[in-house]
């Protein structure tokens, strides 16, 4: 079985705070991490592979840089990882995004499961599993929290939804993007470590991909940016004072003027 | 590609480098310069008061022509034998929309065993038509036939403007949804208007909500967007006339790959964060997962649901399925109540968005204070029983 993890990388927020004035990320030297819901979707390629056998290749697409990330993941157990990289790509909406790694997938050809994390971090949309599995033409489920890859051809998951749970059963090749409930990541190994060190990192652009420049990045995106502001600053802290029955009291008062529901 | 810079404009104040998410605006002499880290976000476009900085172009597309596309569409996400409250929130907000464009406005009603009577609320709500498309394949929900038959119908009739619900399930097959129709989507929006030429203005957080943009899809229909529960208000008026059609599709659109094996409802309630107008979060401040039924009481009393950050459910004194914050669920409800929970940005950027927020905690310097309302500086297990025996003594009295 070939697995292909979609992995993209995003600032760590880990030691940023919150401008009260400003309302914006105060950062200090951000650094990039991999997006937290693909390391639980690498945990459960991992886990897959140790199980029953399974070859893991990563995939990002991002500037040079996001090598780093790919090698780290090779430090845990993957197997072969993959670069998209071109200047074409920046700018990519998540429809320019999927039409990207989607082109990567096919390349690759002989693939049985793509794992995706629920959402990246950073931008938040959830889109670019569930717009990859179109442009694959692969079915696909969400907020995946479990899989069974025991019978052949085929994959068993349990999702989670605002409802509750659901188990399909979905026909290979398939997609499934992933929660926290997967997995949480493993460290490190050293032999991994060791071979992360020289394994080759393959770097593929438009041309590799076969993709004509103006399909990738910002010329291929539907979507566009025309205003970018900082939402409203809230009105001003009420800081309530005095004796614990005092501040019961303003605190009921504050909300019932409010009128907020439950009171 | 890269933010183009206007060397005429540009007075080298640095405001953009600073404004810079990715680090890749850098002051050199005579200049900035960009690296080729700029991941085209446009922050630093609205940063200059200079109006040195812009984008390049959005790519056209194989596009057809927009105005042979018309009127305004919102799912109408029926589940468990009911419609959402976000569908009928959106059918008013997609009623103004399609009166400043003076167009018609349609819901779509998908599922099995649909009754009119469930058509005619969405009328109720403002839809002037309402498509269902009734198959016993549609009994329960899969992306694959879901999509398949909004592609169909939607290439059919030609929508100019397409809208639902950001819920797991509108998250979850929209995308393909838009995908299949070659257009654009934009995410989880929490304002949506409409120019006067016609260009759907989208309206969303980025970065955690530490920044909003304004979206659109210029060449491509139909424009299609997410919007986030509670957001928009829900008007129902009664006597408002519509029609019913119910649609027939090849089928080829109820085919899948997919096979739904066991649907579980969640038993517990109070673990719908994300529809609850109120929710009561408590964090490694309580101590004990036996700690946590002050937070149950008041979060039940005030018919709310109950949070948790990652501090509690790493201690293990709540489910994960409670997990406000970056890496758990997202809730923007009218009053959230953030009990010994310190604040960190990860789970800040799940809660922010929230009307009013009540933060205790015994830190007067707990970042957390930064986003509240009302803050408290006390001790929680002094605090929250006399809250809640406050709120008990207004009922009864
Ligand atoms: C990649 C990543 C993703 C993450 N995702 C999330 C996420 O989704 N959600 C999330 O919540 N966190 C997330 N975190 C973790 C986050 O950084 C914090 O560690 C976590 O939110 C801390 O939880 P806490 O506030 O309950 O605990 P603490 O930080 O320990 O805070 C406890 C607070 O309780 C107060 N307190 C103690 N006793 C009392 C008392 N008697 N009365 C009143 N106040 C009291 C203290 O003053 C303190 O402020 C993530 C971290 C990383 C690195
Ligand atoms: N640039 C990228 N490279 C590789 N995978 C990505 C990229 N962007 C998004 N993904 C994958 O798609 C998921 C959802 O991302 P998003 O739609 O941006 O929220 C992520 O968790 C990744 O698995």
């Amino acid at each position: 079985m070939h697995i292909v993890v979609c992995i993209k990388q995003v600032p760590d927020t880990k030691n940023v705070r919150i401008d009260p004035d400003t309302h914006t990320l105060v950062r200090q030297g951000v650094e990039s991490i991999i997006n937290p819901f693909d390391m639980f979707a690498i945990e459960g390629a991992l886990k897959i592979k140790d199980q029953n056998g399974a070859r893991v290749t990563v995939v990002t697409m991002g500037p040079p840089q996001a090598s780093e990330a790919l090698r780290e993941t090779l430090g845990l157990g993957v197997d072969d990882a993959v670069l998209l990289s071109d200047r074409a790509f920046a700018g990519s909406d998540t429809w320019a995004t999927s039409t990207t790694l989607s082109a990567a997938i096919r390349k690759m050809g002989d693939v049985d499961l793509i794992l995706c994390g629920k959402q990246a971090v950073d931008g938040d949309t959830a889109q670019v599993g569930p717009e990859m599995a179109a442009l694959l033409d692969v079915p696909y489920a969400t907020f995946v929290k479990n899989i069974d890859t025991r019978e052949s051809g085929f994959v068993k998951v349990v999702r989670q939804t605002d409802e509750g749970t659901e188990v399909w059963r979905l026909q290979l090749p398939a997609l499934m993007t992933v929660i926290k409930e997967l997995g949480e990541p493993r460290v490190p190994s050293l032999r991994h470590k060791m071979r992360a060190k020289k394994a080759e990192v393959a770097v593929w652009g438009t041309a590799e991909l076969g993709l004509d420049p103006n399909s990738t990045g910002l010329s291929g995106s539907f979507t566009q940016v025309v205003r970018v502001f900082s939402p409203q600053r809230r009105g001003n802290r009420i800081q309530l004072e005095g004796s614990i029955e005092n501040q019961v009291e303003q605190l009921f008062q504050h909300l019932k003027k409010a009128r907020v529901p439950g009171l | 590609m890269k933010a183009i810079v206007d060397k005429q404009r540009c007075t080298v104040c640095g405001v953009c480098s600073e404004a810079c998410p990715m680090g890749a605006i850098s002051l050199r002499e005579n200049g900035i310069e960009i690296s080729d880290d700029c991941s085209l976000c446009g922050i630093c476009v609205d940063t200059c008061e200079f109006g040195a900085l812009s984008l390049p172009e959005v790519g056209q597309g194989p596009s057809e022509d927009p105005s042979s596309y018309r009127g305004v569409w919102v799912y109408a996400e029926w589940r468990e034998g009911k419609v959402h409250a976000v569908s009928h929130e959106l059918l008013s907000a997609g009623r103004i929309l399609a009166d400043k464009r003076g167009v018609e406005l349609g819901a779509v009603l998908l599922g099995s065993g649909i009754d009119d009577r469930v058509a005619e609320e969405l009328i109720a709500y403002g839809a002037e038509v309402v498509y269902v498309i009734d198959h016993p394949e549609l009994a329960h929900f899969t992306d694959e036939r879901y999509s398949k038959c909004i592609v169909e119908l939607v290439g059919r009739k030609r929508p100019e403007i397409f809208l639902a619900g950001a819920t797991s399930m509108g998250r979850s097959f929209i995308p393909r949804v838009a995908a299949g129709l070659r257009t654009g989507l934009t995410a989880d929006c929490t304002e949506l208007d409409i120019a006067d030429d016609g260009h759907l203005l989208q309206t969303r957080p980025a970065f955690g909500g530490n920044v909003m943009a304004t979206i659109i899809c210029p060449n491509r229909r139909p424009q299609m967007a997410t919007v986030r529960p509670k957001v928009m208000k829900p008007v129902r008026l009664q006597g408002r006339k519509g029609r019913i059609e119910r649609v027939d599709l090849p089928a080829e659109c109820f085919k899948a790959r997919v096979e739904v094996l066991e649907v579980i409802a969640e038993q517990d309630r109070t673990a719908k964060l994300t529809e609850a107008d109120v929710i009561v979060s408590g964090g490694r401040g309580l101590r004990s997962a036996e700690n946590f039924s002050l937070i149950e009481n008041l979060a039940q009393l005030m018919n709310g649901a109950v949070g948790a950050s990652r501090g509690a459910v790493e201690e293990g004194w709540m489910a994960p399925s409670h997990q406000v914050g970056q890496t758990g669920r997202t809730v923007a409800p009218t009053l959230y109540v953030a009990v010994g929970i310190s604040g960190a940005v990860q789970h800040l950027v799940g809660m922010q968005g929230s009307e009013v927020i009540v933060a205790v905690n015994k830190d007067p310097s707990a970042p957390i204070f930064d986003v509240a309302t009302y803050g408290v500086v006390a001790d929680l297990f002094e605090f929250i029983p006399e809250f809640t025996k406050r709120i008990k003594r207004e009922r009864e009295g």
